[in-house]
């Protein structure tokens, strides 16, 4: 077991909280970096595209997993990113102008969705969310100027420092690069008071308000950052996929965002990383199981979204804290061995609840 | 003139008056009790003082402002504090955390400055520190800065949320209950850190409770309310001994 000891009131702000991390965190970065030298095309785009996903996973991971507000129609903000993103590449913007720009975009188009839907709480919020999605798909449909409708739109690939976005290398380093940057805007806001606040919405609504965060206000700010860190994400996934299409933005892929928080851990960065790992080789290994399957099961259409399903009702019902709590788990169960108990992470029933305010 | 003042306040649920054209004023630095059986209406002023409830009819004033028509959010910025009946503490959160949000309407960083995490953020986290240890100090918290709320017993959670109400350096502070769910150990040490809020801090105290040799030990003057309207309001001695607020208590 490692004691901290804290002699300096930094030493609870700073990212890196001991030594082992910033090792540890080094050094997966520098394998990272190293990937290439090993890997081939294949399995580059495949972690450029769980980069991809971690992104747009830290984006609802604030939203859900820290503010507590449900969204199901997330794939609208992928949508509007990867829309403005090539719409912008199409009128010869160079990419360093574009991406700021389609932050920007994605956060006033969450800030703009957010102040009327976020007067709705919990159930009723989720449906407002998946009506979102609907929608936000059918406007790409409709509005052909801007998307091409159901002609899709094809994603320029501009020359950026001097290298190609068809080079799977450099795509993979662009892709990390807003991995680490978005991780570290993300841990950051999360330190600060309004991540906090953020957290007090999250835990409860009423001593929030009770201790000045305008309640309103930080929702809304929470779906327009949320909204930001996605649209980034559909940028990226504009030039992964190369060609967009309004379907891509469908209910499914918002249904595997959710998958990707939950699956990850409810309530920690290192979840979504996790959970994009998770739901990114999740269709491969679909794929390879379908062959090993008797063909009246493995060649039904359904079977994906059936298990994806499945799974998120599993790890609802038997790990709420997601890979990354179980992940605590195991490290705990060596830090205190031979004494870990079971009991430790054991929710406690509190029964004050029923009579709030 | 007093520091805080309730006038004609009625609170009507339906045809139910919570509340019935209430009336008192709390001068500053006294430490004002409301007591009162079930039902009486307690929690609903309190509500309605951190503007949760709107009242059907009167007014609230806080030295000479009237706040019956401010934000619920703005309350905590004109230097009004509360804690809750059943603990609202932010669960999954540490305690230094909890306690840090007391020092939300300090805040002057925006999201920019937030997302890069600039020097003047650290130091804005720097300067909420500071404020939250002295509290941590003032009611023994040291030992339990990095424990999660889910974790802690119920006592110390309700220490959290007295700590937490101080971090935002209120004038007037209001205790919903303070001592239910107490030991007794805990109970007396609460009545030494009430009277210590009181005469070393010089906050204004307002405090529901129903323990009433803890309320005679306490409280300078004591409101008894009963079905929503005021039985009778003077010194701990004065109270007891007042017929209608046995017969309340205890019947005829």
């Amino acid at each position: 077991m490692r004691f901290i000891f804290k002699t300096k009131y930094s030493q609870d702000i700073n990212i890196a909280k001991h030594n082992g991390d910033r090792f540890w965190y080094s050094l997966l970065i520098l394998i990272m970096v190293a990937l290439p030298l090993v890997l081939d095309d294949f399995y580059l785009g495949e972690i450029s595209y769980i980069c991809i996903l971690s992104i747009a996973g830290i984006g609802l991971m604030i939203l859900s997993g820290y503010t507590g507000l449900a969204s199901l129609g997330h794939a609208a903000f992928l949508g509007v990113g990867a829309y403005t993103h090539a719409f912008l590449l199409t009128n010869e913007i160079p990419f360093y102008a574009s991406i700021p720009i389609v932050i920007i975009v994605s956060f006033l188009v969450g800030a703009a969705i957010g102040i009327p839907i976020l007067r709705l709480t919990g159930m009723y919020l989720a449906i407002a969310t998946l009506a979102l999605g609907f929608i936000a798909e059918h406007v790409f449909i409709k509005w052909e100027h801007f998307t091409g409708g159901n002609r899709g739109l094809p994603v320029p690939q501009p020359e950026f420092l001097g290298m190609s976005f068809y080079d799977s290398v450099f795509f993979y380093y662009v892709c990390l690069v807003f991995l680490i940057a978005a991780m570290f805007a993300a841990i950051n806001i999360l330190r600060s008071p309004t991540g906090r606040a953020f957290v007090a919405i999250r835990d409860s609504e009423i001593a929030a308000q009770s201790l000045g965060v305008n309640l309103g206000l930080y929702k809304a700010l929470s779906f327009a950052i949320s909204g930001a860190f996605t649209g980034l994400a559909g940028a990226l996934l504009a030039h992964y996929i190369g060609y967009l299409a309004p379907d891509i933005f469908n209910i499914f892929l918002s249904l595997t965002l959710l998958l990707l928080i939950v699956v990850g851990g409810m309530g920690s960065l290192h979840g979504t990383v996790f959970g994009a790992i998770f739901v990114g080789f999740l269709p491969q290994l679909i794929a390879i199981c379908r062959d090993y399957l008797p063909s009246s099961i493995g060649s039904q259409p359904g079977l994906e979204p059936m298990l994806f399903g499945l799974i998120l009702v599993f790890f609802i019902l038997y790990e709420p804290l997601g890979i990354y709590g179980r992940w605590m788990k195991i490290k705990l169960f060596f830090e205190l061995f031979p004494t870990y108990k079971r009991q430790t992470f054991k929710k406690q029933k509190v029964f004050t609840k029923s009579d709030r305010v | 003139m007093s520091l805080f003042e309730v006038k004609n306040i009625t609170v009507a649920f339906g045809g139910v008056k919570a509340l019935n054209d209430v009336s008192f004023g709390v001068d500053k630095g006294e430490i004002f009790t409301i007591i009162g059986p079930n039902g009486a209406g307690k929690s609903t002023l309190f509500n309605v003082i951190s503007r949760i409830y709107e009242p059907s009819k009167g007014e609230i004033y806080f030295e000479n402002q009237n706040i019956s028509k401010t934000k619920p959010h703005n309350i905590s910025k004109l230097g009004i504090a509360r804690t809750f009946q059943n603990l609202e503490l932010f669960e999954n959160a540490t305690v230094l955390q909890n306690l840090l949000l007391g020092r939300h309407i300090y805040k002057r960083t925006n999201i920019l400055s937030e997302v890069f995490f600039t020097p003047s953020a650290r130091k804005q986290e720097h300067e909420y520190r500071l404020k939250v240890e002295e509290v941590i100090d003032f009611l023994d918290l040291q030992h339990y800065r990095d424990t999660l709320i889910n974790g802690l017993p119920y006592g110390v959670r309700k220490n959290v949320e007295l700590a937490r109400a101080l971090c935002t350096d209120p004038k007037l502070l209001l205790l919903d209950e303070p001592s239910s769910g107490l030991t007794n150990e805990e109970t007396i040490d609460l009545g030494f850190w009430i009277k210590d809020i009181q005469s070393l801090l010089g906050i204004t105290i307002i405090m529901i409770e129903h323990d009433m040799s803890f309320v005679n030990k306490v409280s300078d003057r004591i409101l008894a309310l009963n079905y929503g309207k005021i039985l009778a309001s003077g010194l701990p001695e004065e109270i007891k001994n007042n017929a209608d607020v046995k017969q309340a208590y205890m019947g005829e």
